[in-house]
């Protein structure tokens, strides 16, 4: 699924959060958007699905697949969540409701947005919710899918909301800062969790982090964000050997640890 | 029979606790168990005594006044030779209608208030709050004596105050509720899974916050006990026709010198009854959140971090 953004422009209180910016995400491309805290990162994928909040004024175009995503109505905007357009949380933590079983949330954008092809039993919705589980590499999927939130760890929740994003294999997925709350092995593992589902289903990928490390393993072409403004954009190869921005080249310079000790 | 339920015999000892997994969970609580058997003691007891009492609560003996606890009299006599037991037993109607009629109304405010202040536009929800401020300012006891001088005395004015005043405590300790897990990232994951306003609200926001309205109603409940046996003592409740724990106490404290052992029984049950529900609300609270029910976890928890 293609994704055309321009002249994004957010607002919160008459304060210019994110100005102007355009970039296009090709069908099955995986596009980076980088910057420091605070840069609008995202305030810009939030928006594009209606998500930011209230006080947040947006302007521009976001064209998926030729819907306009900008001014959409909540009814709409709720049939393109979760269904054409997936969506990670950064904090795994938070981003599963507590009193819930995972098999119960996994399948919640299925029951919300399945009902236009076909309907689903509640046997049928568990054996999707087992299966989505073994998908994202999680052990003992059976009786996984019976437990609660909070019996499973950091990384296997961000799996779990892996799965809950991808249940209903939406054309692009948006993660914001998928790993960041995640120790580094068990970020290699999410990393390559993403690369393989992505890739395998021919997913389009809007990847949102501060770390380049990350974004040199998973993305192809990179945008760079500081105070809401796009200052460099390229293939991730050419950002790392050759960045030109002093934002990106600091980037590259906290990057560079991180990757030499990897390779 | 379908997959689901297969499977999940298999995982749990049976199907109940399937259905249920909090009651059962509440059953292995003891001091839920103790509140819960106290609180049925209470309900049938007020049904009961609708029917039959061992005497007439109000009949007067002066033959036998002042007796002491025996067979015939459980409880012994008070002052006019009426039968303790029968109208403790039969007070416990009072205390049933007094603390489910003011828990029902304390709900229906407390809902509607916290659905107003927190659905509704700006101005009506800012206007809402200070008026919320300004009624919380009045004690529940004040309210009540201000309504029972004006519509006289009644069961009813108990009612309407504890209701009332409790209703809209409920509403701003569940508006600020409301507003904090509205906000956290669960809701906003919900949200971008396509789940509706109805939805979020129904199946995200209200099951996370009804612990802390279920420990609310039962504090309103409790209270409305106490308040119904204050008020009634100071003559401001249950008309002379109605048996209250609280009126018999204010009857009974007079000889507190002579006879101590009469006022214990109204004293003991109201404490009995108000501590049970104290400590249902709390086991509530506890079995209605997973995370809460530690005991039969452990096991599960174990294995997922092995």
């Amino acid at each position: 699924m293609s994704l055309i953004v321009t002249g994004l422009t957010v607002t919160i209180g008459g304060r210019t959060v994110v100005d102007d910016l355009s970039f296009t995400v090709a069908d099955g491309e995986r596009f980076g958007l980088i910057g420091e805290s605070g840069s609008g990162k995202s305030l810009t994928i939030l928006s594009l699905l209606g998500l930011a909040p209230e006080a947040a004024h947006v302007t521009g175009s976001a064209v998926l697949d030729g819907t306009e995503l900008i001014g959409l109505s909540e009814e709409e905007l709720a049939t393109i969540r979760g269904n054409r357009v997936g969506m990670v949380f950064q904090d795994p933590q938070s981003a599963l409701n507590p009193l819930h079983r995972i098999g119960r949330q996994i399948v919640e954008p299925l029951r919300l947005h399945g009902g236009r092809n076909e309907r689903l039993s509640k046997a049928e919705l568990r054996e999707r919710a087992v299966e989505a589980v073994r998908e994202v590499g999680l052990p003992d999927p059976e009786s996984l899918v019976d437990a609660y939130p909070h019996q499973l760890s950091g990384g296997q929740r961000q799996r779990v909301g892996i799965a809950i994003a991808l249940a209903c294999r939406p054309g692009l997925l948006l993660a914001d800062e998928p790993t960041t709350a995640l120790d580094v092995t068990t970020q290699a593992e999410i990393l390559a969790l993403f690369e393989r589902l992505v890739s395998s289903r021919g997913t389009s990928l809007v990847f949102v982090t501060h770390d380049l490390a990350v974004l040199s393993q998973i993305a192809d072409d990179v945008a760079v964000l500081s105070a809401g403004h796009m200052v460099e954009r390229g293939p991730v190869a050419t950002l790392l050997e050759a960045p030109t921005h002093p934002v990106t080249r600091g980037l590259v310079a906290a990057a560079r640890a991180t990757i030499w000790s990897a390779s | 029979m379908s997959g689901v339920e297969t499977v999940e015999e298999a995982r749990t000892t049976g199907r109940r606790t399937r259905r249920a997994p909090w009651l059962a969970e509440l059953l292995r609580r003891p001091a839920g168990v103790a509140a819960g058997a106290w609180i049925l003691v209470l309900v049938v007891s007020a049904v009961v005594s609708s029917f039959w009492t061992p005497h007439d609560p109000f009949e007067a003996d002066p033959a036998s006044m002042w007796q002491t606890p025996s067979g015939a009299h459980l409880f012994g006599t008070d002052g006019i030779g009426r039968d303790i037991f029968s109208y403790v037993f039969a007070a416990s109607r009072t205390t049933v209608l007094v603390a489910v009629s003011a828990g029902l109304l304390a709900t229906v405010v407390g809902v509607g208030l916290s659905a107003l202040g927190s659905l509704t536009a700006r101005w009506v929800r800012e206007s809402m709050a200070v008026v919320i401020d300004i009624l919380i300012a009045f004690p529940t006891i004040l309210i009540a004596m201000l309504l029972s001088s004006i519509l006289g005395g009644s069961l009813f004015v108990v009612v309407t105050a504890v209701g009332i005043g409790y209703g809209v405590n409920i509403s701003r300790v569940s508006r600020a509720e409301i507003r904090r897990v509205g906000r956290t990232d669960y809701v906003l994951a919900a949200r971008a899974s396509g789940v509706g306003p109805a939805g979020i609200l129904g199946r995200h926001i209200l099951p996370n916050v009804a612990p802390v309205f279920v420990v609310q109603l039962s504090l309103a409940m409790a209270t409305s006990i106490l308040a119904e046996a204050g008020l009634s003592y100071l003559g401001y409740g249950a008309s002379a026709s109605t048996a209250s724990w609280g009126r018999l106490l204010n009857d009974l404290q007079v000889y507190i010198a002579i006879h101590p052992g009469s006022v214990v029984w109204p004293g003991l049950a109201i404490t009995l009854t108000v501590l049970a529900f104290n400590l249902l609300g709390d086991a509530i609270r506890e079995v209605s959140d997973p995370r809460l029910r530690t005991a039969s976890n452990r096991a599960d928890r174990r294995r997922n971090h092995s």
